[in-house]
């Protein structure tokens, strides 16, 4: 190396970035095609059990959601509370959400409401039999138990 | 103007562009899939409405679920794994055994017979409601008749009667809720695989010709999960 001077300092190759954005849309693209819009900020914690006879929910439009689990925020404390739209509510509350969520949709909808529960795993039945009971009373009867996909023998 | 050469056109700033969208998205959506098991309740039921007749026992699967997440089907304990094969065998009753039901065969010649008397009946007492929901009952077992041929069905009362305790966990209901229909779907998916090569899951609902497919499996095994009126079980 010494025989040879150096002709002058070699600039380091600028590393293109013309790629870069590249690579950055396909991963907005992958995003945008796989997620969905989050509709409600959980306030309970659910952590869904597992099932392999599942299905889709067609219209996501007609799907309401109660999500019943332990408080994300542990002001509320331990106990499973259920969560309705966007608020915590009480079993009283569900007849008139329900009456509400009616209300919204055009006639030809109204028989294909459903009501999916989100629940945590651990939450006892004796408050989902209590809402099961509410949604029969309120005439709500298509309902859809949320699960993760995946074995029921695996825990 | 001489050519300089290709311009290289500056991409940092789309770089930044691109940041911020695919920030927003991760932000505002969930990859949470929608999926479930999906259920009918029955309607309410009245407080003066006498009680319904009472279904013979051998007609009726009965699991219970207690507090401490333990199944009792039947009258004896049983592992949730075996509850699939157990609901299986109350389908099918293979062995003929005197505390399952008994299948009834349903050939062509009783259809046809059964829908005759009733539309004859019902030229009789043309506004009779009952008569008419038999009369759609029947006509649904011969389109079954015409697709698949003669089978073997329940009795109309039998069913699976599933009884939880209020301290029984939602993912001990769950795993009950599933192998019950995981049972139902392979008895269907079998039924469905022999007669038109597809599984039962794999025929759609939006599909013309796959309809009276669907309803003629349904017919040869309903899905009869009927959950009692809830009260405490203890840890029984």
């Amino acid at each position: 190396m010494s025989k040879f001077g150096r002709k002058g300092k070699k600039k380091n190759p600028e590393i293109s970035t013309a790629s870069l954005p590249d690579i950055i849309f396909m991963l907005l693209f992958f995003f945008m095609v796989v997620t969905v819009m989050r509709e409600d900020d959980p306030k309970v914690k659910i952590s869904k059990p597992n099932a392999t006879e599942t299905e889709k929910l067609e219209k996501k439009s007609l799907v309401d959601y109660i999500n019943v689990g332990p408080p994300t925020d542990p002001r509320f404390g331990t106990e499973p509370m259920m969560q309705l739209d966007d608020s915590f509510a009480e079993l009283s509350d569900i007849n008139q959400w329900i009456v509400d969520n009616r209300e919204r949709r055009d006639e030809a909808e109204k028989p294909a409401i459903t009501t999916s529960l989100k629940v945590d795993k651990e939450t006892r039945m004796g408050i989902v039999t209590d809402i099961k009971q509410e949604l029969r009373e309120a005439n709500a009867l298509k309902i859809n138990y949320s699960v993760n996909k995946g074995s029921v023998t695996d825990n | 103007m001489a050519r300089r050469g290709l311009q290289e056109i500056n991409a940092g700033s789309m770089a930044d562009i691109a940041f911020l969208l695919l920030i927003f998205f991760l932000v505002t959506t969930t990859m949470d899939q929608d999926i479930g098991i999906l259920r009918q309740l029955p309607p309410p039921i009245p407080p003066d409405m006498e009680k319904p007749p009472e279904v013979k026992q051998r007609n009726v699967y009965e699991v219970l679920v207690n507090s401490n997440d333990q199944l009792l089907v039947e009258g004896r304990p049983m592992d949730i794994r075996e509850l699939k094969a157990g609901a299986i065998e109350f389908y099918t009753n293979p062995s003929g055994s005197p505390d399952l039901p008994q299948l009834t065969r349903v050939t062509r010649a009783t259809v046809q017979d059964n829908l005759n008397k009733l539309r004859q009946a019902l030229s009789e007492s043309p506004d009779s409601e009952e008569l008419k929901d038999k009369i759609d009952t029947w006509e649904d077992k011969l389109i079954a008749i015409e697709l698949i041929g003669d089978y073997s069905e329940l009795p109309g009362s039998a069913l699976i009667s599933l009884q939880n305790d209020r301290g029984t966990s939602y993912e001990m209901y769950i795993k009950v809720q599933n192998e019950l229909s995981a049972g139902i779907n392979e008895l269907r998916n079998t039924l469905s695989e022999e007669k038109f090569g597809v599984p039962y899951s794999g025929l759609s609902t939006s599909d013309d010709n796959d309809k009276p497919k669907i309803k003629a499996i349904r017919a040869v095994y309903p899905q009869r999960i009927s959950e009692a009126e809830p009260k405490d079980l203890g840890g029984s």
